[in-house]
């Protein structure tokens, strides 16, 4: 394995790692504060045991986020020190403001997950909320420093050297703001099919659990909206790399030349004509560049590339259709915990969002390569010139291989501790 | 010699890095305390340590990011030429964070992982010791990055020195000690705090004869030995740390635990401002300066802009939560 090859699979390894821990510590805070806020006003007991609940399973997976994405912060140094050099005045920026974030979000986490006897009611759920806020603060920050790679602005280069720095040009970079969006939607999305997958499964073993059916529902309150909205979003970010990563757009879609009235390939060589270039351009007939516009060894992996962003369009699509139904049975006022399919389609969908994450996240990393700044620096001149990588990237594989499977079964007896009945 | 606003991001980053000795590193003190715990309230005393780590350790650990986050962003290249002379210490030290972190977790939420909460406490404040000493010494300055030499010139050599192992061992007993005072105001029984006030008279002598150690061999670090031994404020620092390693003692010795606390952290603080003062203007001697590392002065500014924003929501953030778990006794793990 080469050093260059070694560097991207442990930066791969890592971050693939952290991101399910991120977008649950995104998105289950909000789950926790929406189950206590319910107890506070109803009193049902079982709002309170699962905001509790809910809030042990968090406190191990935000530690293990916390440590993660420390080795991240790192990381971005010890494997890519060249452009660290070079982008470190440019994304400093909402990298420093995330680091606040963090503070905010592991302070009043700490009073969220040991203060329940120590702080009034009211600042409890504050705490809750802060937690929530700028859980999703964070997120959003460090997808600006990633959107800025894909596009990057705020400087001029002469001879090669930054000049006319400008962060705040480079914070409001155009992929900014459909990458925020998206990923918000997707840790929403992710964590909220998440848990009402595996309580609708719990549920089909026990009807009457009021527990499984009031962590249910709240379930989809946050991650149905979430996955109904995320196609739209994601059509936003399409266009975007259509506009600004024509290649990327080329090799998410596997269209080898360029031309007008452009298919989709949804596989098995099924395509749907034209609807490329509608979706893209919104114009059946526009011209959408393919990947004969550069030279060979300017490509990304197309397959990969392809098959990724299948995968998660595919899930999407799953997801915001079992979304809808869900707005169905509600505006019909049904009761979800009756529908024997629908409780199987929400059970189903338990791991769906988490893979669309890092399919989409292979879609978009594995896309801009050969640059780790796009059209700026190349990923191959920016690795650390140390050798012997493999070494640790084989470490930090082996580390998170073991921590996933502690995690796991940390996390399973807490689900298999959940009541029988209540 | 005027200060400029790239001398002041610096000063915040070592506000930071102290911040994360005085309040992270007493965390790690404590799984060195968990290690060491003996005698018939050994239980006893690992469930203090666990509930007085329990609530702050990640709010603590967020003082190393946002070291880190800062120094990429205001002093690139420093960050670079260390990342590379430094991955090996830097990379043990990273797993000993990961393995510290999640095992106490796992531990307490009954997953049990102790003794790797312990060893990982152990392990990582050295290395992170070893690679502040390399830095001390000089060894990352002159390297020129990815120069043709050998594998063990350029990424062993300049932390397998006596010197930062000194350093290492010396950032281990410090945190050691505070853990240890610190834990005495914890302690809601006379026989536990009297448990850890001889534990924290034990490491304060522990750190007496690290430093001691790491003076001898200073002249492997010649900038900061000169800066220690022959700087006009030099004498006024030694006074000033040696009162407060002296009030520590005494206060240790008659009881008066809140002073003791004062002391040892302002002992501790002041060692790692005159190891910062010592190397003044450097950033990583014996070449790269605190000037000539600067990002462009926009950055400088949004960042200093930026901590300022930070510090407003920070402060009375951190104020709330040491007050609600640091204030009374009983902590409920939920
Ligand atoms: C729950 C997760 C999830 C779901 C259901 C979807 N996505 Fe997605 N997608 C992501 C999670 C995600 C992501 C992991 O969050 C990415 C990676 C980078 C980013 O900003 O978001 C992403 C990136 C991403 C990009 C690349 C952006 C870039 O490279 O700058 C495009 C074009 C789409 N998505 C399009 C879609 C479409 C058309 C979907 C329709 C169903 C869709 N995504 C569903
Ligand atoms: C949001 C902040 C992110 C930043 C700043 C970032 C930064 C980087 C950097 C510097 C590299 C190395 C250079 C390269 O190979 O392109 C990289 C590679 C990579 N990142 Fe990201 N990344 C981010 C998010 C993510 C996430 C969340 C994932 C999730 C899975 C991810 C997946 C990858 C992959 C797969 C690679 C390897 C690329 C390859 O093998 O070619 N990235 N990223
Ligand atoms: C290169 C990419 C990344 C870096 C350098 C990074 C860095 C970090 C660091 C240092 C922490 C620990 C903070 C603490 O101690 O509380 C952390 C946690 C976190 N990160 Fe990342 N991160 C990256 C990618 C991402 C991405 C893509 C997201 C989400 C969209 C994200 C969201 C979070 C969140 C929400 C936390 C809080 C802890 C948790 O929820 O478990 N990070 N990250």
């Amino acid at each position: 394995m080469s050093d260059l090859l070694a560097a991207r699979s442990q930066m791969a390894v890592s971050l693939a790692f952290h991101i399910v821990f991120a977008v649950i510590g995104i998105a289950m805070p909000l789950l926790m504060v929406v189950a206590e806020r319910r107890w506070q006003r109803t009193r049902d007991p079982v709002y309170l045991d699962l905001a509790k609940r809910w809030a042990r399973g968090t406190a191990i997976l935000f530690a293990v986020g916390a440590v993660s994405g420390t080795v991240l912060s790192f990381e971005l140094g010890l494997l890519w020190p060249k452009f660290m050099e070079v982008a470190g005045p440019l994304i400093g920026m909402p990298f420093s403001l995330e680091g606040f974030a963090f503070f905010t979000e592991a302070i009043f986490l700490g009073i969220y997950l040991y203060g329940w006897e120590k702080v009034s009611p009211r600042a409890h759920l504050l705490a809750g909320v802060l937690v929530a806020v700028s859980g999703a603060a964070s997120g959003i920050f460090v997808v600006i420093a990633n959107a800025w790679m894909n596009t990057p602005t705020g400087f001029t280069l002469i001879d090669g050297k930054f000049a006319d720095i400008d962060p705040i040009a480079a914070m409001l970079n155009p992929a900014a703001f459909p990458q925020t969006l998206h990923m918000t939607l997707a840790a929403y999305a992710a964590t909220g099919f998440g848990v009402a997958g595996i309580h609708a499964f719990l549920l089909l073993k026990n009807r009457t659990s009021a527990f499984h059916r009031h962590a249910l529902a709240i379930g989809l309150l946050v991650g149905a909206p979430a996955a109904v909205l995320q196609p739209l979003a994601g059509d936003v970010a399409a266009r975007h790399v259509a506009r600004y990563q024509p290649l990327k757009l080329a090799a998410m879609e596997a269209l080898y030349e360029t031309r007008a009235c452009a298919p989709i390939k949804i596989g098995l060589g099924i395509e749907i004509p034209c609807a490329l270039s509608l979706l893209a351009f919104r114009d059946p007939n526009a011209v959408v560049k393919g990947l004969d516009t550069a030279p060979r060894e300017e490509w990304p992996n197309v397959p990969l590339v392809h098959l990724s962003f299948q995968v998660m369009v595919a899930l999407g699509t799953y997801l915001a259709l079992v979304g809808l139904w869900a707005g169905w049975l509600v505006w019909r006022k049904r009761d979800f915990a009756a529908q024997r399919r629908f409780l199987w389609g929400v059970a189903i969908a338990t791991p769906c969002g988490f893979i669309a994450t890092e399919a989409g996240w292979m879609a978009t990393e594995l896309g801009r390569q050969p640059w780790v700044i796009f059209g700026v620096l190349k990923t191959a001149d920016a690795v650390t010139p140390m050798p012997g990588l493999v070494v640790p990237f084989t470490l930090f594989t082996l580390l998170y291989c073991a921590l996933g499977a502690i995690v796991a079964w940390l996390l399973y007896r807490q689900i298999v501790r959940s009541p029988r009945s209540a | 010699m005027s200060l400029s606003l790239a001398d002041a991001l610096a000063g915040i980053i070592l506000v930071a890095l102290t911040a994360y000795v005085l309040l992270g590193g007493a965390d790690f003190g404590g799984g060195v305390w968990d290690l060491l715990a003996t005698g018939p309230r050994k239980a006893r005393q690992r469930d203090l340590i666990a509930h007085a780590i329990g609530p702050v350790w990640e709010a603590n650990h967020v003082w190393l990011i946002l070291a880190v986050v800062l120094l990429f962003t205001c002093f690139p290249p420093a960050f670079a030429r260390m990342a590379i002379a430094l991955h090996v210490p830097l990379t043990l030290m990273l797993i000993g964070v990961v393995l510290r972190g999640s095992a106490f977790v796992f531990q307490s939420y009954g997953g049990g992982g102790g003794r790797v909460f312990a060893i990982a406490s152990l392990v990582t404040p050295v290395l992170l010791g070893i690679a502040v000493g390399a830095v001390a010494s000089g060894a990352v300055g002159e390297l020129g990055a990815g120069s043709g030499e050998q594998f063990y010139g350029v990424y062993i050599a300049p932390w397998l020195k006596p010197f930062a192992f000194a350093v290492g061992f010396f950032a281990l007993a410090c945190f050691a000690f505070l853990a240890a005072v610190y834990l005495t105001l914890e302690a809601r029984d006379r026989e536990l705090q009297e448990d850890f006030r001889r534990r924290a008279i034990g490491a304060g002598v522990a750190v007496f004869v690290t430093a001691a150690l790491g003076l001898v061999l200073s002249p492997h670090a010649p900038l900061v030995e000169r800066g220690l031994l022959a700087a006009p404020w030099a004498v006024a620092l030694h006074v000033l740390t040696g009162c407060a390693a002296v009030t520590a003692f005494s206060a240790l010795w008659t009881r008066r635990y809140r002073t003791a606390r004062v002391a040892a952290a302002a002992q501790v603080a002041l060692i790692l401002w005159g190891w910062g003062l010592a190397q003044y203007p450097y950033l990583l001697p014996p070449d790269l300066t605190i000037a000539a590392a600067a990002a462009p002065r926009v950055t400088l500014e949004l960042a200093l802009g930026a901590v300022c924003l930070g510090a407003i929501v920070l402060f009375p953030s951190l104020y709330y939560l040491l007050k609600v778990f640091k204030g009374s006794s009983g902590v409920s793990v939920p």
